[in-house]
């Protein structure tokens, strides 16, 4: 059985705004895909530990040192908008 | 004779030390090539002319005073375009990095150019190497050089075209899931998945940070080394990266496979594999008992679960390394009232169907109270695949498969059903959970003349004894890689 999913909340918490129609199919292909990836839950896996990385690695750690980074005018100019040396966003806030 | 596209790395590196060709010769040769085919296969999404010729120039100017960084110099190679490339448009193939000029380098393409290598361009992909078929770039899709009614696979599907076709002799690619192995197969090249962490992602477009690799893809497995060797190395800018001593990469090629134990992977041999790739495949296993080869059956029951388990961890991953992408310090913006609105309009217009699908799906598997039963458990089972492989290991040196159930298939045959587009990797997502490395060889046609791959994966940093055998496959194969002439015929 295809998963049923809150497609609008997901698509809302994912910050993309799709149409009415959109969701719909999104919904619907999703469903078929986790129907599929939900198998996984058919193994038992007991006390197996997850693993997040394939290196056993833990802290990669590097000298505290000041070093030259971008000049902030590279990286500015690649912004949809700045303004006096900083990243332009419309209002997070209401005022 | 051997037309200068057709040239492989160590022929060309030797015209060029003998004199008989030039970087510059060469590039034109290749460029010459690629507006030829270009129109048709699409395996580019830039061409940096100018770069490259200057270059081809630098290079010929260091081999006329005797200077000699190794056998890249003067090599023109493409750069699969998640890699950001400074001063050359690089945009995942998205629509949302359109006009993207990035400030600075990838570590790998930094390290191409120390090596003389002449970088042609950027080579298209699925969107944001999401996909198995270059179909899903926002600039329109690549064409297979054998037969322009397939697709190439994908996601590094004009990486190995490129190289395929003649308009480049060797690219850098990466893999995900496959993404580098099976374009490889499907274009009739080798394709070169390394030991995770060996290759720097410093500069690589992440889409899912702990199976991302970047490899190389090239016309034999030497040219593979060669660029593998160009490439790999601590990055103290990538802190996965590996910091240990590098394998000896080309210490077993030429050893041939005498009393090497290879195992067969039951699950990936057999069912829903097509009956001209299983017919190739017993084929090569046959020439490699001749050669003296052990080959047995492997098991590793887990990755039944492999194809389920990737398209959880891979989508979970996606959406949030693809959070970056918000109109805020870089790529386009849809303008809203707000600045969710502005986010939201943003990445609606700015993402294709598949991405937006992956960056769905990751978040549905991260969301409260699903976390545990989908994206924990599939956590898990990634420990029971490396398990699996780790016991196969035990008892055999490489274990082997077909690096796709498929050979390529035509453009339009699986974009509207995305589980069947998935199974395209179902034989290569494995060493992806595992880090392990692995490698796609051509070992023939199908009966439609479409190129046929052979898997080989070794254990982690198992590099050299992969090479080994990749290299002894190749030799007792008799494939004959296109000719320039007639790619995109």
């Amino acid at each position: 059985m295809p998963i049923d999913i809150d497609i609008a909340y997901v698509a809302r918490l994912a910050r993309i705004d799709l149409s009415g129609e959109e969701l719909a199919r999104f919904g619907s292909q999703l469903g078929v895909i986790l129907e599929h990836a939900a198998k996984v839950q058919d193994l038992p896996t007991g006390d197996v530990p997850p693993t997040a990385h394939p290196l056993s690695m833990v802290n990669s750690f590097r000298p505290d040192e000041v070093r030259p980074s971008l000049e902030r005018s590279v990286v500015l100019d690649q912004a949809p908008a700045s303004e006096d040396g900083y990243f332009r966003v419309p209002p997070a806030l209401e005022t | 004779m051997v037309e200068p596209p057709d040239l492989t790395i160590r022929a060309a590196a030797e015209a060029l030390r003998a004199g008989t060709i030039t970087s510059s010769g060469l590039l034109d040769a290749v460029l010459d090539q690629a507006s030829r085919t270009e129109a048709e296969l699409h395996s580019y999404l830039t061409i940096d002319r100018e770069g490259a010729t200057a270059a081809a120039e630098a290079a010929d100017i260091a081999f006329s005073r005797g200077e000699d960084r190794g056998l890249l110099q003067g090599i023109p190679v493409a750069v699969k375009d998640n890699m950001v490339t400074n001063g050359v448009e690089t945009t995942a193939g998205s629509q949302v990095l359109s006009g993207y000029v990035p400030p600075y380098d990838a570590t790998a393409v930094a390290r191409l150019r120390t090596a003389g290598a002449v970088i042609v361009g950027k080579a298209n992909l699925d969107e944001f190497a999401m996909g198995s078929s270059t179909e899903n770039s926002a600039y329109g899709p690549t064409r297979n050089p054998w037969n322009t009614d397939r697709v190439p696979g994908g996601s590094s599907g004009g990486a190995a075209a490129s190289v395929a076709a003649g308009s480049a002799l060797a690219s850098l690619g990466s893999d995900t899931g496959g993404s580098i192995r099976q374009p490889a197969s499907l274009c009739g090249v080798v394709g070169m998945k390394p030991t995770y962490g060996l290759v720097s992602r410093y500069g690589l477009i992440a889409f899912a940070s702990s199976l991302d690799q970047i490899g190389p893809i090239a016309r034999t497995v030497d040219d593979a080394v060669t660029v593998l060797e160009a490439i790999a190395g601590h990055d103290p800018l990538d802190a996965t990266s590996y910091r240990g001593q590098l394998p000896e990469f080309r210490a077993g090629i030429g050893r041939g496979v005498d009393g090497m134990r290879v195992g067969v992977v039951r699950e990936l041999s057999g069912e829903g594999i097509d009956a001209d790739v299983l017919a190739a495949f017993e084929k090569t296993l046959e020439r490699l008992r001749g050669a003296g080869a052990k080959v047995v059956d492997a098991s590793l029951p887990s990755t039944s679960y492999a194809l389920s388990c990737y398209y959880l961890i891979a989508p979970a991953e996606c959406s949030a390394n693809l959070a970056r992408f918000d109109g805020v310090r870089y790529g386009n913006r849809v303008d809203g009232d707000t600045v969710e609105e502005m986010m939201g309009r943003t990445r609606r217009s700015g993402f294709g169907p598949e991405v937006t699908r992956r960056v769905l799906l990751g978040t549905y598997a991260l969301s409260a109270g699903y976390y545990d039963a989908f994206y924990g458990q599939a956590q898990r089972v990634r420990t029971l695949v490396s398990r699996d492989f780790a016991s196969a290991y035990e008892h055999v040196d490489v274990l082997v498969s077909p690096t796709s159930p498929t050979t390529a298939f035509e453009l339009g045959a699986r974009t509207q059903d995305p589980l069947s587009m998935y199974m395209s990797d179902v034989c290569t997502i494995p060493t992806n959970l595992s880090g392990d490395p692995s490698i796609s060889v051509p070992v023939g046609l199908d009966g439609e003349g479409l190129p046929i791959g052979f898997q080989v994966m070794a254990p982690a940093l198992g590099e050299p004894v992969l090479f080994q055998a990749a290299a002894e496959i190749e030799r007792l194969s008799d494939f004959e890689p296109l000719r320039a002439a007639e790619a995109g015929a």
